[in-house]
Parts: C-alpha cells; sequence; structure tokens
C-alpha cells in the first residue's frame, strides 16, 4: 500500500506516507493486538467453531462493562477501577433475588432496579473521595477496590447468615453463616437476558444464529453509514477510500455469513443473544447521544482542564461526581449481564478482575487515559477476549502447558495498562512543558 | 441626554494580611469609552481586576472596601459567573482555553446553544444536547466583529498564540450582555502586527459602545487607544487624565514616582575595579520572565540594581546563571567561562543566590534553621561533611555553630537553631536565606526580590544587611528587586530590563522620567 | 521531647487504629487466650516484615511517594535466593554451604537484579512525576506476572525448587532441608517464660534501622531528604534531583530484594508465582499506619507502625476465634479493611493536586 502512495504526485505522496505512518504510530497498541491475536489464534489450533461461540459469549458478556468506562475518562478521571464496586453492589442485588426466587427476565429487570439505587450510592461516594484525591484517582479507585473487597466479604462471609438472617442452604454455607463460595444461578437469574425465549416465544428471533446476525449487523450499518453520509454536513462525511473500505468489509462479512448458511457448517449452531446486544447496543447510542448533551460537553471541558472550567462557570466537582455516579450504574448493570451469562460465579472472585479486564480492553481497542470512544471500548473488547481465548490454547500448543498462556494473557494484561499509564503520565509532563 | 456612566467604583480599598494594597481608588467609566491603567508591578492593577471580577482570591481574604456600582445600581460581585451576568467580561492574561475544543466550543464553553430532547424533558436541562450549528454561527458572528480570519471549526491547540487571544476576546464578545471588557495585558504575547490588529479591534469594540479597560504597562499603547487614563503607584490613584491632556513622558514619571520611604545612600562609584561578572548574550527560558539577550557587566565591588515592570524579564537573570531555569550564552566570572544549566558550578565558581521565591525555591519550610543554613554549603561545596572514603556523615557540631553564629550576627528571632522556619517571620526567614548565602563565602551574591513579603519595619533592615554585607566585606551584589526605590536606596547602578533586554543603565539619581520610560518600553529621547 | 513528636504525628485515624490494637490485647487477656505464644507470633511477624516496610522510606523520602512497586525488590530477592539455593545444589559434594553461608549468598546474588532494576524503575519514575504511585503499582504487578512465566521457563535443577515432573519452580521452595528457616530467628534466641524472642531477627532489623539512620545523617542521604522535601530548593542547592530520586528508588528495591530473603527464612518457605503481588501494599499500610504521609516519613514511623498492623493481624485472628468459630475470617477481613482504608485515607489527605 505504500508503495502505491509512493508514485503519486509529489505532493499527496508525502502526505499519504506521512498520514499511514502517523496512523500506524497513532494505533500501534491495537495493531500490535491484531497481530498477537492473530499469531495467537493461528498457534492455539482452535476450530473456528469453538472459538467463535467463545468470543461471541464474550462480548455478550463483556463488552457493557467496559462501554462504562468511557465517561470517567472523558472527565479526566483515567481509569475508573472503582467500578469493581459496581460489580459487587450487583452481586449482592443477584444474591438477595436468587435468594428470593426471581428468575429469567423479570429476576434480571428487578435485579437492575434494585442495584441501581445502591449503584447511585457508591458512585455518590467514590465521587467524593476522587474529588479528594484530585490527580491521583486512578489509583485511590485502585486502593478503594480492594477496602470495598474487605467490606465485602465482612458483610457476605461473615454477618450474613448469622446477623443479617439468611436461611437458604443454595446460597449460605453449611455453618449457617456466610454465603457460599460459588453460586449456581441455574433454573435462576442464568441466561435471564440471553434466552428471554421461555416468556417471549419465538427462540430463533430472540437468538438468531451467528451468521443471520452478522447479515443483520451487516445491514443495519450500512443503512447507517448512508444516513449519516446524508445528514451530515459536508466537512463530517466520511471520505471515499473510507467508505469503500467499510463497504468492503461488511460484504465480505455477508458473503463468509451467507457461505456458512449455505454450507450448513457448525457456524450455524452458534446462537447470538439478541436481546443483550440491543442491550449493548442502546447503551452505545445512549453514550454517544450523551456526549452530545449539556452535561457530556461540562464533562470533557472538566476533563481537559478543571481550572478553565471553574472559571467559565462549570460545577467542577457536581460534574465529576455525576460521572462516578453514572459509570458505577453503568457497571453495576453490566455485571448483572456479565453474571447471568456466565451462570456460576465465584461469590468472593467474580468482581476482582473487573477493573482490570475492563480497563485493559478499553487501552487495547485503542483509547487512552484521557480520551475514549465507543468504538474502541468495542473493539478493545473483541481483541481482549481473543486473547483471552487463544492463549491458553496457544499455551498447550507451543509448550503442552495451557498454564503458560493464562500467564501471558494476565500479564499482557497488565502491561498494558502499566505502559500506557506511563506514556500518558510521560506526555502530560512534555505537555505542560511545552505549554509554559 | 445625559448618559449614565456603566461603572463606578468608589473608595476601592483592599488589605491582605494586614498590607493595603489599594488606597481609596475611584474609577468612572463611560460606555463606548476605553480607559487605560497603567502601573509599576504590586501598584495594584490587577488587585483592582480581580475585585471586579469577583474572584475567590479576594473574598477569601477578608473581601475588600467601597463600593460598584453598575449603570447606576450598587452591586455585590461575589463570583466570576456573577461578574459575567453583569456584563463584565475580562480577556485573562493567561488563557483560558481548552486545547481540543474548536474556536466555537471555547467561544461557547458553559454558555453552549442547547435544544431539547426526549431525555432533558425526562431527566432534566441538563441533558439538552448542543446546537451545533447555531454554535458555529454565533462564533462566526463574534468572530467577525474582530475582523479576524480565523476558522471556527479549528481546534484550538494548533493554533498561533495571537489566534488563541482572539478566541479569548471572541468569548467576551459572544456574551450578550458585555458592557464592560477588561484586557489584562492583552499585547505581551503578541507579535508586533498582531498587536496593531488588536488595538484596531479594541477601538471598534469601544465603538459598539462596550466600554473597555486597558491594563498595560506600554505607554504607546495607551496613547493610542486610550480615552481616559489611570495611573497607580503603590496601591494609590495618582492621577485620572484625559489622553489630550498628557503625554508619555509625564506617566512615566507618574508611575515610578518619587516616594521618600527610604533613606538615599550616596554610594561610591569605583571607576577602578575590573568586572566580576560579564554577561554577554544571555538568553533564559524562565516561564513568564524571559531573558531574550542580555548584556551586562558588574564590577567588582559594586551593588547593582537589575529593575523593571513584572514579567520583562528581570528576575529570569540570576536564575538563569545560577541554572535553575534553561539558559544559553556566555557568562564569564571573574574572566572564567562558567557552565551554565548546572547550579553546581555557579556555586562552586562563588556564586550565591537568593530566590524570590523564598518560601518555594528559598526554604527548606519544615527542616531546621540549622539546616536551612548550612545547605547551601553542604550540598554545593561539601562543607560541614566528615568523610571516610566512599561513607560520611554530616558533622552536627559544626553545622550548628554556624547557625549561632549568623543568629547572632544577623539577629535572626527564633527558639533556637533547631526551630523549624516555617515558623519564622518573613523577614526572619530572610535573613536565614541570607546566612545561608554567606554560609557560601561567595564572591557574588544575586538577591532577587529582598524584601518581598517583609513588613515595613525588617525591611529597611535587610537593606541595610546587603549594603553592610557590601561596605565592610567588599562583596559584590547583584539585587533584582520591582521596587525602584529600595533599588535607589541602596544601589550603585540600576538596569532597567524590558521585554527580556537590558533597555539602559541608569544611576540612583537619574530623574524619575527616565526609569519610567525605560520600563516601558520607550527610548529615552534627548528632551527627557 | 521525642515523644511528643510522636504523639502530636498520630492524628484521628491513627489512634483508632492504636485504639483499636489495645482493645485486642485486652480482648486477648479477657479471653484467657495464650499471651505467650501471642507476643512470640507478634515478635515474630513484625520481624519479619521490618526490612520490608522500611524499604518505603527511602522513596517515601526521595519524593517517590510510597514504592507500591516494591515487589520489583521482592522479586529480586528470590531470584537470588533461587540463585543461592541452585548454586548450593550444583556445587553438592564438591563445596559445603552451612545455611549462613548459604543466606548470605543469596543476598548476594540479589543484589546486581536489585541494583539494575532499581535503576531502570528508578528512570522511568523520574519521567511520571506526579504519578508515581499508580506507575509503581502496575510496574510491580507487571512484573510479578511476567515472573509468572518466567519460574516456569528458567532451568532450576535442584530437587527442593523444580518440579520433579514437568517444567518450572514450584509455587513454594521450603528452606527446612538447607537449615535456612528461622536461621535469623533461632540465633541467640532466648526464653522468657513462655515466650521466645527471635533475637537474630530483630536484631538484623536493628541493625537495618540503624544502617538506615547512618545513611540519612550522611550527605547523600541528606541530600536525598532535600530532594524529596523541596525539589527546587535542591536543585537550587547544586543537588541533581533525579539522582536523588533514583538512589532513593534503588535503595528501596534493594531493601526489599533482603527485605524477602529475612521475611521467607522466618516463613520457612519462598513463595513464588502470585506471592509478591500483594506484599507491597501491606508496607505501604503499615509506615503510613505508624504516622507517615505519601510525602513524609521518619525511621519512627517505620518502627511504630510495623509493630501496630503487624500486631493487630496477629491478635485479630485468636480473637476473632474465640469469638465464634464462623469469625474464622475476621482476621483477615479486618486487615485488608485496615491496610487499605488507611492507604486511602493517606491519599486523601495528600491534598490533591
Amino acid at each position: 500500500m505504500e508503495s502505491r502512495a509512493l508514485t503519486i504526485s509529489e505532493g499527496l505522496k508525502e502526505k499519504s506516507f506521512s498520514s499511514v505512518r502517523s496512523f500506524l504510530v497513532r494505533n500501534m497498541v491495537t495493531i500490535m493486538f491484531l497481530v498477537l491475536s492473530a499469531a495467537g489464534y493461528k498457534l492455539s489450533g482452535m476450530t473456528p467453531f469453538l472459538f467463535l461461540m467463545d468470543i461471541v459469549a464474550r462480548i455478550s458478556r463483556n463488552a457493557f462493562l467496559v462501554l462504562a468506562l468511557i465517561i470517567p475518562v472523558m472527565a479526566g478521571m483515567g481509569l475508573n477501577f472503582s467500578i469493581v464496586l459496581g460489580a459487587m453492589a450487583a452481586q449482592a442485588i443477584v444474591i438477595f433475588v436468587t435468594h428470593w426466587g426471581v428468575s429469567g427476565l423479570p429476576g434480571i429487570l428487578l435485579s437492575m432496579v434494585l442495584v441501581t439505587p445502591l449503584a447511585v450510592i457508591l458512585g455518590y461516594l467514590t465521587g467524593n473521595l476522587f474529588n479528594r484525591t484530585k490527580g491521583q484517582e486512578m489509583i485511590a479507585g485502585l486502593i478503594l477496590g480492594y477496602f470495598a473487597q474487605g467490606v465485602y466479604e465482612l458483610i457476605f462471609l461473615q454477618l450474613v447468615g448469622g446477623i443479617i438472617p439468611m436461611k437458604n442452604p443454595a446460597i449460605i454455607m453449611s455453618s449457617g453463616v456466610g454465603v457460599r463460595t460459588t453460586i449456581d444461578l441455574t433454573n435462576g437469574l442464568k441466561y435471564g437476558l440471553d434466552w428471554p425465549g421461555s416468556y417471549w416465544g419465538n427462540d430463533l428471533l430472540l437468538r438468531p444464529t451467528l451468521p443471520w446476525t452478522i447479515i443483520g449487523m451487516a445491514c443495519a450499518l450500512a443503512v447507517g453509514i448512508l444516513a449519516y453520509q446524508l445528514r451530515a454536513e459536508q466537512r463530517k462525511r466520511l471520505s471515499a477510500p473510507k467508505l469503500v473500505l467499510a463497504g468492503a468489509a461488511l460484504a465480505a462479512a455477508c458473503w463468509w455469513s451467507a457461505r456458512q448458511v449455505q454450507m450448513g457448517s457448525q457456524i450455524n449452531w452458534i446462537r447470538v443473544p439478541l436481546l443483550t446486544w440491543m442491550v449493548i447496543a442502546a447503551a452505545c447510542v445512549g453514550l454517544h447521544y450523551f456526549s452530545r448533551t449539556k452535561l457530556g460537553q461540562d464533562m470533557r471541558s472538566v476533563g481537559q482542564d478543571r481550572h478553565v472550567a471553574a472559571v467559565a462557570g462549570i460545577d467542577v466537582d457536581r460534574v465529576r461526581r455525576i460521572a462516578i455516579i453514572l459509570s458505577m450504574v453503568m457497571a453495576a448493570w453490566g455485571h448483572i449481564i456479565f453474571l447471568q451469562n456466565i451462570g456460576t460465579f465465584s461469590t468472593y472472585g467474580s468482581h476482582e478482575q473487573v477493573g482490570l479486564y475492563s480497563a485493559a480492553a478499553l487501552l487495547i481497542g485503542g483509547a487512552t487515559v484521557a480520551k475514549a470512544t465507543i468504538g474502541q471500548a468495542l473493539l478493545g473488547t473483541v481483541l481482549f477476549h481473543t486473547l483471552f481465548i487463544v492463549a491458553p490454547a496457544a499455551g498447550r500448543q507451543l509448550f503442552g502447558d495451557a498454564q503458560i498462556g493464562e500467564y501471558f494473557r494476565v500479564f499482557v494484561a497488565y502491561g498494558i495498562i502499566g505502559v500506557t499509564l506511563a506514556m500518558h503520565a510521560w506526555k502530560q509532563i512534555l505537555q505542560r512543558r511545552s505549554l509554559s | 441626554m445625559a448618559v449614565e456612566p456603566v461603572l463606578r467604583m468608589k473608595g476601592i480599598s483592599k488589605s491582605y494580611y494586614g498590607t493595603k494594597v489599594l488606597d481609596n481608588i475611584n474609577l468612572t467609566l463611560m460606555p463606548g469609552e476605553v480607559h487605560g491603567i497603567v502601573g509599576e508591578n504590586g501598584a495594584g492593577k490587577s488587585t483592582l481586576m480581580n475585585i471586579l471580577f469577583g474572584m475567590s482570591v479576594i473574598h477569601s481574604t477578608g473581601g475588600f472596601e467601597g463600593s460598584i456600582e453598575i449603570d447606576g445600581q450598587p452591586v455585590e460581585i461575589r463570583s466570576p459567573l456573577q461578574a459575567m451576568s453583569l456584563g463584565i467580561g475580562m480577556v485573562h492574561q493567561e488563557f483560558m482555553l481548552l486545547p481540543s475544543y474548536s474556536v466555537a466550543e471555547n467561544i461557547k464553553l458553559n454558555r453552549e446553544v442547547l435544544r431539547p430532547t426526549l431525555a432533558s424533558r425526562i431527566f432534566g436541562p441538563r441533558l439538552q444536547s448542543l446546537d451545533y450549528s447555531r454554535m458555529y454561527a454565533d462564533a462566526r458572528k463574534a468572530l467577525q466583529r474582530l475582523n479576524i480570519g480565523i476558522d471556527e471549526y479549528a481546534t484550538i491547540a494548533g493554533l498561533p498564540v495571537g489566534y488563541m487571544q482572539f478566541t479569548e476576546i471572541a468569548r467576551e464578545l459572544d456574551k450578550e450582555h458585555l458592557r464592560i471588557l477588561v484586557f489584562d495585558e492583552p499585547t505581551a504575547v503578541l507579535a508586533e502586527s498582531e498587536a496593531e490588529h488588536l488595538l484596531r479591534a479594541i477601538k471598534e469594540i469601544a465603538a459598539s459602545g462596550i466600554a473597555v479597560l486597558f491594563i498595560t504597562h506600554r505607554l504607546s499603547e495607551i496613547m493610542e487607544v486610550c480615552d481616559n487614563i489611570t495611573v497607580l503607584r503603590d496601591g494609590r490613584q495618582v492621577v485620572t487624565k484625559a489622553r489630550k491632556d498628557t503625554n508619555v513622558i509625564e506617566l512615566a514619571e507618574l508611575m515610578v514616582g518619587r516616594s521618600m520611604d527610604f533613606r538615599a545612600h550616596k554610594r561610591k562609584e569605583s571607576h577602578n575595579s575590573r568586572p566580576i561578572l560579564e554577561i554577554r548574550g544571555l538568553s533564559v527560558d524562565m516561564p513568564g520572565e524571559r531573558v531574550r539577550r542580555v548584556d551586562l557587566t558588574v564590577y567588582e565591588g559594586e551593588i547593582l540594581g537589575i529593575g523593571g515592570l513584572a514579567g520583562q524579564g528581570k528576575i529570569g537573570i540570576a536564575n538563569g546563571i545560577m541554572g535553575l531555569y534553561p539558559a544559553a550564552g556566555e557568562v564569564r566570572v571573574a574572566g572564567t567561562l562558567l557552565e551554565l544549566n548546572n547550579p553546581k558550578a555557579a556555586i562552586a565558581a562563588g556564586l550565591a543566590f537568593m530566590s524570590e521565591d523564598r518560601r518555594g525555591v528559598g526554604l527548606l519550610l519544615d527542616s531546621s534553621i540549622e539546616l536551612n543554613i548550612a545547605s547551601g554549603a553542604m550540598f554545593g561545596t561539601g562543607r560541614f561533611v566528615k568523610t571516610w572514603g566512599p561513607f560520611s556523615q554530616v558533622d552536627q557540631e559544626a553545622v550548628r555553630a554556624n547557625a549561632e553564629k549568623y543568629i547572632s550576627e544577623l539577629d535572626i528571632r527564633c527558639t533556637g537553631p533547631q526551630q523549624a522556619v516555617r515558623q519564622l517571620s518573613g523577614g526572619n526567614q530572610q535573613k536565614v536565606c541570607i546566612a545561608r548565602a554567606l554560609t557560601m563565602n561567595p564572591k557574588i551574591l544575586l538577591v532577587s526580590e529582598p524584601t518581598r513579603g517583609i513588613d515595613v519595619g525588617a525591611k529597611q533592615l535587610v537593606l541595610d544587611t546587603l549594603r553592610r554585607l557590601n561596605d565592610e566585606l567588599g562583596m559584590t551584589i547583584v539585587v533584582t528587586s520591582s521596587e525602584l526605590a529600595e533599588l535607589r536606596s541602596i544601589c550603585t547602578r540600576i538596569a532597567i530590563v524590558t521585554d527580556g533586554r537590558v533597555a539602559g543603565i541608569l544611576r540612583p539619581d537619574d530623574p524619575d522620567a527616565k526609569f519610567g520610560l525605560l520600563m516601558a518600553g520607550q527610548p529615552i529621547s534627548k528632551g527627557a | 521531647m521525642k515523644a511528643k513528636g510522636i504523639l502530636k504525628d498520630m492524628d484521628l485515624a491513627r489512634l483508632i487504629i492504636a485504639a483499636f490494637f489495645v482493645l485486642l490485647c485486652v480482648a486477648a487477656i479477657a479471653l484467657k487466650l495464650n499471651a505467650a505464644e501471642l507476643i512470640t507470633s507478634s515478635l515474630t511477624r513484625m520481624g519479619m516484615w521490618g526490612v520490608l516496610v522500611l524499604a518505603m522510606l527511602p522513596a517515601i523520602l526521595a519524593g517517590t511517594g510510597p514504592n507500591f512497586g516494591v515487589s520489583l525488590g521482592i522479586v529480586c530477592g528470590l531470584l537470588g535466593g533461587l540463585l543461592a539455593l541452585e548454586l548450593a545444589y550444583r556445587l553438592e559434594g564438591a563445596v559445603y554451604f552451612s545455611p549462613w553461608a548459604l543466606f548470605l549468598t543469596a543476598m548476594i546474588f540479589s543484589l546486581p537484579f536489585a541494583l539494575l532494576m532499581g535503576i531502570g524503575y528508578g528512570w522511568i519514575l523520574n519521567r511520571v512525576k506526579g504519578s508515581e504511585m499508580m506507575i509503581a503499582t502496575y510496574v510491580g504487578f507487571s512484573i510479578v506476572s511476567i515472573m509468572k512465566l518466567a519460574w516456569v521457563f528458567l532451568p532450576f535443577k535442584s530437587p527442593e525448587m523444580a518440579w520433579p515432573i514437568g517444567r518450572g519452580v514450584r509455587v513454594q521452595i521450603a528452606l527446612e532441608n538447607r537449615g535456612l528457616a528461622q536461621l535469623l530467628n533461632n540465633f541467640l534466641a532466648f526464653r522468657i517464660g513462655a515466650v521466645t524472642i527471635p533475637t537474630g531477627l530483630l536484631l538484623t532489623v536493628a541493625l537495618a534501622l540503624f544502617l538506615m539512620w547512618l545513611f540519612l545523617r550522611s550527605r547523600t542521604g541528606m541530600a536525598l531528604a532535600a530532594a524529596g522535601s523541596n525539589p527546587r530548593f535542591a536543585e537550587a542547592c547544586g543537588i541533581n534531583v533525579d539522582r536523588q530520586r533514583i538512589v532513593g528508588t534503588v535503595l528501596s528495591t534493594v531493601l526489599g530484594a533482603w527485605g524477602i530473603l529475612i521475611y521467607s527464612q522466618s516463613y520457612g518457605f519462598l513463595q513464588l508465582y502470585e506471592g509478591p503481588m500483594f506484599m507491597p501494599f501491606v508496607a505501604v499500610a503499615a509506615i503510613l499506619i505508624g504516622g507517615a504521609s505519601v510525602k513524609k516519613a521518619t525511621i519512627a514511623h517505620v518502627v511504630i507502625g510495623t509493630v501496630l498492623f503487624l500486631g493487630i493481624q496477629v491478635v485479630a485472628v485468636p480473637v476473632a476465634n474465640a469469638f465464634t468459630a464462623e469469625w474464622s475470617s475476621m482476621g483477615e477481613i479486618s486487615r485488608k479493611i485496615i491496610q487499605n482504608g488507611v492507604i486511602l485515607y493517606a491519599l486523601t489527605q495528600a491534598g490533591g493536586e
């Protein structure tokens, strides 16, 4: 591609070359991950069927959580590790809803309704904490997460069943005090959102096969892009090369999907939880319109420069607090989506990695501590979980030990966050110096 | 028909912790008038504007006396937001812009044009969406009033400084009820052509009925655009005159004035001394005090003063020589070339520095007096340390003894050498700094703002100490100060720095007008 | 005067913790728990952590904040230990390593790693001024994560370390066989009644504290403290602030390395893989509990904090157990809450930007 650019006229040649280069540099992390994931997939020897099944499930249960991180980044608070609290609130509510025996879609809706005020309160308190630790929000969030874990364990390991009465052998440990280490949500909330079929009837419509979902999504995207092109003003329209690229990608996806249907391959057995994906899509749309509201603009203003925003009359502390509240509520809902998909959850462990994996996914999608978009969140979720799926298998193929792959993927998560944080901090210092 | 003044500031006075910074200022502003405010540093210009704009720094330090009237109605301005609602706009010195927003978004910051949405009807007005097309249209209009060709879609981050300045101004102009617009040193960062453009824009803004308050030290600009001029000096209002009734020289004189607070001291001029510090082409990148190319020679045994207005670069000279800020050029100490950007080398060459930022750079506030005094010598030249090969231990007795010596010599009021420096008064803290400088046995002492933040009684003591050092020990001293009066009281010669260069070197008894002109960036003509 | 100064440092949060400790001790006596055993355990636990908590001091003094990344130093220490054990194994028959020789060898072997890693780590911290704590945390996490892979691949053959089948080193490596377990603890140990004083261990910690005290009175030590207290002042005095920050980081890393060796000998095992991951937080919380802030710390804070925090950890478990068997995890939970609560509190006191 580069050599073709070089054969065009002088001025254009230079521009194309440098813009390709700058594109590569800016998206280094994402590109590296694409390569890594592709290599991992090859090495793992997984069949497309197993891989796609797993990735569909992972996207369904993780995308919402990653989206929850976008608003705090917008508001200048970096990676919001305190979403762990939202996850813990979700778990608490799920435990109670399971205890009350409400299952399926009604159970999910009840959980979401109940967890919202709890998440709002937690978000409010966390927002206050962040306002008192301006400049150190990320580490405060991280430590807050650990602190909250201690409180969570205090409540659910030592108080529930005893001081907070709950008699339920499925949930409480045999000693009578403390919630079991694993809770099975089968016949309860499991797949409440993914498979609402039992309440709504037509299973095929609510859980379409993967190829049809892809075709449907491609058509919807095509319509969307067309509509955008027609409505948007000249300057904001997508350029011709981008349109061609998008068109080609969508066409390829449709063609591949059609082939799967025609061949009757295993891929047709993979079902996509449409309701869940629509919830995720609604979140994306909601976030998009939110950023164009006054509140969203205020958050972006505060995120860029608190002092300037304050002098302009924006209530900086309030805006930051609202950002965290929104993030916390989204995290709580996102974790409920996670739990209903995963089915059996580890009471004391499920939420631990929520912050780490969501943050890593966001960054892999190309986001930075200062800027995160919806596209990056979705792309990052796909890439990160691709690596997650293929790493153990690749480890087994290469070294005969799946554990190695697991170690590798965790290292990648930590490493990507560490490097991104360092780069961001370094860039900030350089920027400050050049402004003065 | 008699027109009501749009702004009246009556009897404005303000003290910061007992020190009076504004004393009975009276200002009347008519719609469409351009009123210039001139004065040296510390004359009170910024404080006056902070009061007008309702900045929190005023209210958190005891408020102010006097009253403000807008259109004849008394008002109480408690916050910038309130000032804005009353129609007061301010173009600050440091830009209040958000770099990744477009020009239009900055112009409309926190005043975005909104459209109701479904969500806003349920959850409240903050969820209304931004009406971008109207915002861009409004921005375009504001920019056109300034006659500047900036693209309202352009991102601030890449724009030249002048364009950023104009975006700031456009933001104020976009405010519908704008009645009064304050410019605080707007041309400081502009190139000449941009400055010209700005002055033209100011005239047009005034012509549209907005009253303009124009703060600057550039007298030529004042004379070009202002209808009336107020001169502030030491917090007092010296005079308010119409432009046609005055000229640059008179203004310069009034700005500087002659304060008889300090005993003028006849300094002996030593013609035979050799140069001990030669500065050639020194440039220093100190934010806010940039030095462009300074040539200066300091002679042994003299007290050289460096004066000038704030932000013109005088503070940068000593800081640059001592290696605290990036510097380039040539500096020779007693003939030997000094390595720049290296504080240790400066100390080793015999230079000692007392920073203008006493609490920030000059002291370890939570450490003892004795440690503060010993630090320069200890870290710069290895004094007070006993070594055995690679190991070392601080010689506590020597540190203590040295501290006690200076406590008595300089009469530092304290409970003992171990007292934390934070607890001392400003004057005594300054003495600790002097003691630290002397402990280094310097050839040349560089002092910046020696009496800043020190109460009146102690000021004289500090100056006397400096004078004594020069008289008794023959120490060469370079004093940088924004208080011209104190420079004139102890210095042999005074260099005035304007726009990062030495505008001229005067004698303490030279006429006020000359000082004023040099500080205002005017050449001294033969008539002055 | 010293005591009054210490009491002044103790604001509300610390008084609460100190009161909690006293309460636990009183409860322990009231519940007729084995006081002698508790005292022995407490002393041992405090000694184990002493040097690791001390590792926080040079970092805070130099201005880089509490060293959340001391797991870097810990990993270096573990490497040194493994190398020493491997050497002893390879040279078996030819050379005999006494337990003391082994211990010293481990310390020597860990030194070059700690120095190199410390310099690199310090270099990174110099480029992220203002965000040191967060970067330190993730550097620590990343290193521990990548070492998990390293433990699998490093070619150690010693039978006490390597898995008999498959690759990699064990998760925990017993130190008993080589006589290293409780080596320091038992040195010059004596009994007062039923209480055993782990003299060697406490002497080691005391020695470390003394050496630190000497260091802080040396020219480098004072320059380091000045650089952390007011970097601009330090620069003006001719101190190279960046260099001093690296010195502080290196010292902290080395103390982390030797600290884990001291810890491990008392524990009886070298803990690899996940082991070092969360140890830094314990050390950070300890020094903060002792009265330090993220910007200021003294040797006294190290001592007080170690005593209080680790004392609570030791006493809380049996006290909780004695109340009701179901509260068996209370010790661990209370540690989590106190540890992270204190760090949060200190972050809010840092005054933000």
